[in-house]
C-alpha cells in the first residue's frame, strides 16, 4: 500500500486539494443558493413558515399588481441609461488627460481615484445628502451666482439626478482601467502616425480609441451590471423618496424581502433582474463584434 | 545672421508656448482635482465646525470657530455603545475576511495556475461565470441559508465566505503566478519537493505583491460594506462602523457635526491604506480590465 503522503502528492490529487476551498464555496455559497432562489421564486416563502408552491403567482403579482415594481424598474433603467454613458465618458476623458505623464500625475490620479474608493461608503452618502441640502454648499454656490436655490432632495423630478451625480463622481476605477489601456498602446504606433502628419485628435480616433475598445467593452458591461444593482445611494440618501422617485429596483426588492419578509416574491424579483441583466449583457456582447477590435484577429 | 536670430526667436516662442500650455494644463487639472475632492474636504472641515456654523459658513473649508466637540459627542455613539465598539467590530470583521480571502486566493490560484487535474477547465469556467453573476440574486437564498445555520446576528456571514476563494481574487493571483517561470518548481520537483512544499517555499514568497493587492482590496471592501451588516447584524453590540454610522445619522438627525466627525473617522482607515498601498491598489484595479 502506498503512503498517504505519496497519494496526496500526485498532481491530480494535489490539484483538487488546492482548489477545494473554491469548489466547496462554489457549491455552498453560489450553486445551491442559485437554485434555491429559483425554487423560492415560485413559492410564498416568508421565513416563518414552510414555503408553499404557488406557481407563477409571484410573477403575476409583479407584472400586473405591484405598482412599485414597474415604477422601480423604469427608475433603475433610467438611472443606468443616464449614469453609465456619462460615467464612461468622464473616465475616458480624464484618463486621456492623465495619460500625459508629468511629475504631478501621481497626485492627480489619486485625487480622481479617491472618490471611487470611498464613494460607496455610508460616510460619503451622508455627506452627499448634506451637500445638496437646501442650505448646503451646492445651493450656496448657485445663489452666489444669482440663481435660485433648488430643493434637490424633495423634488421628484430632480432627486434622482443627485444620486446619478454621486455615481458619476465615482468614475475613478474605470478611469484607472482606461489609463492602463491607453498606456498599453505601443508608442511606435503614435510615432508612425506623427510621421504621417496625424494630429492628436486623429491619433485618438484612429489609434487609441480602436485599440482600447476591448477595455471600453469591459467597462461598459461592468458599469451596466453595477448600475442595475445600485442600492446604497438610494437606501442611504433618500430611502427611495421623494414620492418613490428614487426607489431603485434593488431597494424595492430589499423592502419586500427583508422588511415585509416576502422572500418568495423577492426571489421572483431577483430572477427577473437576473434575466434583464443577462439580456443586456448578451445585447452588448452581440453588438461587440461590430465595434470591439481585437488585435490578434488582425481585422 | 538674420536667419539665425529668426530661428532663435521662433524656437523661443515655441518654448514659451509650450511652457504656457504646460502651466494651463496643471492649473486646470489641479482645479479639477480640487473639485473632485471638495465633498470630502467639506465633510472634514464641517466636522470641526460647531453645528450652528455648518450651514451658515457653508462653502468655506476653514472653520471660523474651530471645535473638537463633534468628535466628543459623536464618539459616545448610541445604545450605550461608543464608536470604539463599532470600529473594533469593523476591524475584526475586515481583518478576518482579509486573512481568509488572501489565503484562499493564494491556495486556489496555485491549483489553477500550476497543477493539471481532470476537470480543471470546467471549474475555471465556473469561476469566470461567478464573477458575472449579480450578487443580489444570491442575497435572499444566502440569507435563508445563514438563517437555517443560525448564523444571522453573528459575524460569520460576513467573514466565513471569504475563506472559500473569491473568483476575482483567485484570478488576480493566477495572473501573477503565470508570470513566474516554472524552472524553479521543476527543479524543486526533481529534488523531491512535494507540491505543498513548492507552494509554501517557492510560490508564496514570490507572489507577495499580488497577495498584498488582494488583502488591500478585501480590507477596503469589507470595511465599507454596508449591505452585509444591514442583512445579517441585529444586535447593536455587533454593529460595524458602516452600519452604526447610518443608524447614528438617523438618530442624531440635526447633530450634523457629530455625524460628519464619525464619517471622517470611518474613512481614515481606507485613506491610510490608500496612501501606503497605492501602487498595489492601482495595479489591482488595472488588472480587472484584463479579465474581460
Amino acid at each position: 500500500m502506498k503512503k498517504l503522503s505519496e497519494i496526496m502528492d500526485r498532481e491530480k490529487v494535489a490539484g483538487y486539494v488546492f482548489v477545494m476551498p473554491f469548489i466547496i464555496g462554489l457549491f455552498v455559497f453560489t450553486v445551491i443558493p442559485f437554485f434555491t432562489s429559483l425554487y423560492l421564486a415560485f413559492t410564498d416563502y416568508n421565513v416563518l413558515s414552510e414555503p408553499n408552491w404557488i406557481g407563477f403567482d409571484n410573477f403575476k403579482r409583479m407584472f400586473f399588481e405591484d405598482k412599485h415594481f414597474w415604477n422601480s424598474f423604469w427608475i433603475t433603467f433610467r438611472f443606468a441609461l443616464i449614469q453609465v454613458p456619462i460615467k464612461l465618458c468622464f473616465s475616458l476623458g480624464v484618463a486621456l488627460i492623465l495619460a500625459r505623464a508629468t511629475k504631478a500625475t501621481g497626485v492627480y490620479r489619486a485625487a480622481f481615484y479617491i472618490p471611487s474608493l470611498m464613494g460607496g461608503s455610508v460616510a460619503v452618502a451622508l455627506t452627499w445628502k448634506q451637500l445638496f441640502a437646501f442650505k448646503g454648499p451646492i445651493n450656496a454656490v448657485i445663489t452666489a451666482f444669482g440663481g435660485k436655490a433648488v430643493k434637490f432632495m424633495n423634488n421628484p423630478k430632480i432627486t434622482l439626478y443627485v444620486l446619478i451625480g454621486l455615481g458619476i463622481w465615482q468614475f475613478g476605477s474605470s478611469m484607472l482601467i482606461f489609463l492602463a489601456a491607453i498606456k498599453n498602446v505601443p508608442a511606435s504606433y503614435h510615432e508612425a502616425a506623427i510621421v504621417d502628419g496625424a494630429g492628436p485628435v486623429t491619433r485618438f480616433f484612429k489609434i487609441v480609441l480602436p485599440m482600447i475598445t476591448p477595455i471600453f467593452f469591459f467597462n461598459l458591461i461592468n458599469q451596466t451590471i453595477g448600475a442595475f444593482q445600485a442600492f446604497n445611494s438610494s437606501y442611504l440618501i433618500t430611502g427611495g423618496g421623494p414620492l418613490n422617485s428614487t426607489l431603485y429596483y434593488a431597494v424595492h426588492l430589499y423592502n419586500r424581502a427583508f422588511t415585509n419578509y416576502e422572500m418568495g416574491y423577492g426571489s421572483a424579483m431577483a430572477w427577473f433582474m437576473l434575466l434583464v441583466i443577462g439580456a443586456f449583457t448578451a445585447l452588448i456582447f452581440r453588438s461587440s463584434s461590430a465595434w470591439v477590435y481585437y488585435e490578434s484577429e488582425g481585422k | 545672421m538674420t536667419a539665425t536670430t529668426a530661428k532663435v526667436k521662433k524656437y523661443r516662442s515655441m518654448r514659451r508656448a509650450k511652457i504656457r500650455s504646460t502651466i494651463i494644463y496643471h492649473v486646470l487639472v489641479t482645479m479639477m482635482s480640487f473639485l473632485m475632492l471638495y465633498p470630502l474636504f467639506w465633510m472634514v472641515s464641517s466636522s470641526f465646525k460647531p453645528n450652528t456654523e455648518i450651514f451658515v459658513n457653508v462653502t468655506s473649508l476653514i472653520p471660523i470657530d474651530f471645535t473638537m466637540e463633534n468628535y466628543v459627542t459623536g464618539w459616545k455613539g448610541f445604545a450605550e455603545l461608543s464608536f470604539g465598539v463599532f470600529f473594533k467590530n469593523s476591524i475584526l470583521v475586515a481583518v478576518i475576511a482579509t486573512i481568509g480571502s488572501t489565503f484562499s486566493a493564494a491556495v486556489c490560484a496555485f491549483g489553477f495556475a500550476r497543477l493539471r487535474f481532470p476537470g480543471r477547465n470546467i471549474w475555471f469556467v465556473a469561476m469566470i461565470i461567478t464573477m458575472m453573476l449579480p450578487g443580489q440574486v444570491m442575497m435572499i437564498p444566502r440569507f435563508v441559508l445563514f438563517n437555517e445555520m443560525g448564523w444571522v446576528g453573528t459575524f460569520l456571514p460576513l467573514t466565513v465566505p471569504a475563506f472559500f476563494g473569491g473568483a476575482f481574487d483567485i484570478f488576480l493571483v493566477m495572473q501573477f503566478i503565470r508570470g513566474i517561470p516554472r524552472d524553479m518548481d521543476e527543479a524543486a520537483r526533481i529534488d523531491g519537493c512535494s507540491w505543498y512544499g513548492i507552494f509554501f517555499y517557492i510560490i508564496i514568497p514570490m507572489i507577495v505583491p499580488a497577495l498584498v493587492t488582494v488583502a488591500v482590496l478585501t480590507f477596503i471592501g469589507s470595511w465599507g460594506d454596508f449591505m452585509g451588516s444591514l442583512l445579517y447584524l441585529n444586535k447593536p453590540k455587533y454593529y460595524t462602523s458602516a452600519y452604526a454610522l447610518k443608524l447614528f445619522a438617523d438618530a442624531a438627525f440635526t447633530d450634523y457635526g457629530a455625524t460628519f466627525a464619525m464619517s471622517t473617522l470611518s474613512l481614515i482607515p481606507i485613506l491610510t491604506i490608500f496612501f501606503f498601498f497605492q501602487k498595489n491598489l492601482v495595479e489591482g484595479i488595472s488588472i480587472q480590465g484584463l479579465k474581460g
